[in-house]
């Protein structure tokens, strides 16, 4: 398993208009040919990105930042991205590395609780809008 | 020419993606504010800004991830996303090889930075520069701090990063100004996007007025991202900014928090002349 070569490939495809091209065509093939390369992916790292599996990403400990440009290219509406993530650790469990596992992330329940115990006084967070 | 103008702000992509879903009382203070700042930029006749910028892996991955980098190139593309997704449309922002050689060549007599002559701006920059140049004629020296890819970027190092922008900024004859963008406390693009710790928010507000460098940079990562989430690894940026202001008293024009746009929607100047 290597998170940094999941983040490696929506790299250059969040980057590359024709690695974009690419995978619309063909996002086995495209995947397998970043293997090929060296990218050391696990079956199930490649089936996540291949289907695409956000929640599953985001477990896996991809970085919003990047993962976002991926649930974008997709034409996933920015709410559904969301909830897509917040669905993958019901279902998996906590992120396993990565920067939103420093100090474990468990959900948005279990962290808005941990917020509130670090003077978080006046957080905002509303549901619908987030 | 020392320097003539600096400030922050923020640059949360949805600020333009998803402005139809803010409360439009918030959203309309906040892009007044952000017209007045861009009045204020161009009062000071500026030849060139320098946007200090946390990047989100749109040119700096971990296979090579500078801790500071500076642009040197004579224009810049954007945005890296798709446009209708940002809401701003393909630009190519104007840049300045020549200032930017000058500026990288002082910079490096005393911090280590990477030049980059090619650079795709993402929402990072592509947003102040929407609001702040929209016709795109003014110079723009992008600077990137790491504020995404741990290790990050000690905040001791980005103070020292910000003198050392200033000694620049100072040794060239052209009027320069500098922006910081980034958040303040948020989860950007997490299942708790929207989340905003507006006490937080404020206490660093007042410290980054006071411009004072210990409170600044009395902060740990770890006590960051329990209280400001790993977004708020972008007050980075702040810092280097309040640092190159050299002391200055800093003024909060705007800072709401609009969760939609995932932050504590802020503009601040400081005041260079006083």
């Amino acid at each position: 398993m290597s998170l940094y070569y999941v983040q490696k490939f929506l790299y250059e495809l969040n980057r590359s208009e024709q690695v974009q091209a690419a995978f619309r065509a063909d996002a086995t093939a495209t995947v397998e040919s970043f293997v090929s390369e060296g990218a050391d992916l696990s079956e199930e790292e490649v089936a996540a990105l291949v289907m695409p599996d956000i929640g599953k990403l985001f477990h896996l400990g991809c970085n919003g930042q990047i993962l976002m440009h991926f649930a974008a290219f997709h034409q996933i509406e920015w709410q559904d991205y969301l909830q897509r993530m917040r669905d993958g650790i019901d279902e998996h469990g906590p992120v396993r590395e990565g920067v939103y596992a420093m100090t474990g992330y468990e959900g948005t329940d279990a962290h808005s609780t941990a917020l509130g115990q670090n003077s978080a006084v006046g957080q905002q967070n509303t549901n619908g809008d987030r | 020419m020392p320097l003539v103008f600096a400030g922050v702000c923020s640059h949360a992509p949805g600020i333009t993606g998803r402005a139809d879903q803010a409360d439009p009382v918030v959203r309309d203070g906040f892009y007044a504010a952000f017209e007045q700042m861009r009045h204020d930029l161009e009062t000071t006749k500026p030849d060139a800004v320098v946007i200090v910028a946390a990047e989100h892996f749109a040119n700096f991955f971990m296979n090579n991830m500078p801790s500071f980098a500076i642009g040197m190139a004579d224009f810049y593309d954007g945005p890296i996303e798709d446009p209708d997704w940002l809401a701003i449309d393909k630009f190519r922002a104007p840049g300045s090889r020549d200032i930017s050689t000058r500026l990288i060549a002082e910079v490096m007599e005393t911090a280590d930075v990477s030049y980059c002559e090619e650079w795709k701006f993402d929402h990072g920059i592509a947003v102040p520069l929407h609001f702040l140049t929209p016709n795109f004629d003014l110079p723009v020296i992008p600077v990137n701090i790491n504020c995404q890819g741990p290790p990050l970027t000690p905040l001791a190092r980005a103070w020292n990063f910000g003198e050392a922008l200033r000694r620049a900024c100072d040794a060239v004859p052209e009027r320069i100004a500098i922006v910081g963008t980034g958040g303040i406390s948020h989860w950007p693009a997490t299942p708790d996007s929207g989340k905003i710790n507006e006490a937080w928010d404020r206490d660093f507000l007042d410290r980054w007025c006071r411009n004072d460098r210990d409170d600044l940079l009395d902060y740990t990562d770890e006590s960051v991202y329990a209280d400001a989430g790993q977004g708020g690894f972008e007050i980075r940026t702040f810092l280097t900014v309040a640092a190159a202001a050299q002391g200055a008293i800093g003024t909060v024009h705007f800072c709401e928090p609009i969760p939609i746009f995932a932050v504590s929607c802020t503009i601040a100047t400081y005041d260079l002349a006083g």
